[in-house]
């Protein structure tokens, strides 16, 4: 029962921060360079400009259910072990959700990273 | 890349790594949560290494925020996950954790998995409109 909860939580964590990851990245490739942004026009623009985005605030929302799945999963689990688990794996949905919803061009050198995360994972669940 | 983006990159691993750890140190004094206690969790908000866990995270957040307004979601991530290597250690030595060989061998694959990607471009998707032209984005500026 232990490790079911552990890997529910793990896969909504991972879910979760897929969605949330590719909210907030969308909207920071919108707002521009933020260092570029804070020279010009100053820290609070920068702030009032993240905070007003609409799309990052979703992301947020998503952010935080995963957090609270992270919660779940840390009191069931050891960090090393939910830590990198569900974060490899998020880094594989990430990928695929990068190509299709943020058009990176994730190319062969990206997907080998993708394929060694993924035994990493194999290799930390076991 | 210059020395100010390697070091939001850095800030990014060492607040990633630490919030988890303190979080990790806080759900252990909690105990176990199960669906039937739940509420639990909400409690556990208040546990000092929680809440430190929570102000790191913040701070991790921001750099985050930082490094994907230049660069894509599939260089950052992996760019940064020489955390995981810091988290294990973290966990070894001051949670006192049991890495076994096969998590340490894990962990060294996802570190050479990664280690690909950092060699190519930050960015590939195409420029936004508004990147150098901050004024012409009708979101930023009407309040």
């Amino acid at each position: 029962m232990k490790m079911v909860y552990t890997w529910v939580a793990i896969a909504l964590l991972c879910l979760a921060s897929t969605a949330g990851d590719i909210l907030i990245s969308a909207a920071m490739k919108q707002i521009g360079d933020l260092q570029e942004l804070r020279r010009q026009r100053g820290l609070l623009h920068v702030i009032r400009r993240v905070l007003t985005s609409g799309k990052l605030l979703l992301g947020v929302g998503f952010m935080t259910l995963g957090f609270f799945s992270l919660l779940f999963a840390l009191s069931w689990a050891d960090v090393s072990l939910v830590g990198p688990a569900s974060a490899s794996l998020t880094f594989l949905t990430n990928a695929v959700a990068a190509r299709i919803f943020l058009k990176e061009r994730v190319d062969r050198r990206r997907w080998a990273a993708a394929v060694c995360v993924a035994l990493g994972v194999a290799l930390l669940a076991t | 890349m210059s020395l100010r983006k390697y070091s939001v990159l850095a800030a990014i691993v060492l607040l990633g790594a630490c919030g988890d750890v303190c979080l990790s140190r806080g759900m252990k004094d909690v105990g176990s949560v199960s669906l039937s206690n739940w509420t639990e969790l909400f409690r556990s908000l208040l546990t000092p290494w929680v809440v430190l866990g929570v102000i790191l995270l913040i701070g991790f957040m921001s750099s985050y925020l930082t490094a994907l307004s230049w660069a894509d979601l599939t260089f950052v991530l992996p760019s940064t996950a020489v955390g995981y290597i810091l988290m294990a250690l973290l966990a070894r030595f001051f949670l006192h954790e049991n890495v076994t060989p096969k998590r340490w061998i894990g962990i060294a694959l996802i570190t050479v998995g990664v280690g690909f990607v950092t060699g190519g471009p930050s960015r590939t998707s195409p420029e936004p409109l508004d990147c150098r032209n901050p004024g012409a984005d009708p979101a930023g500026d009407t309040a």
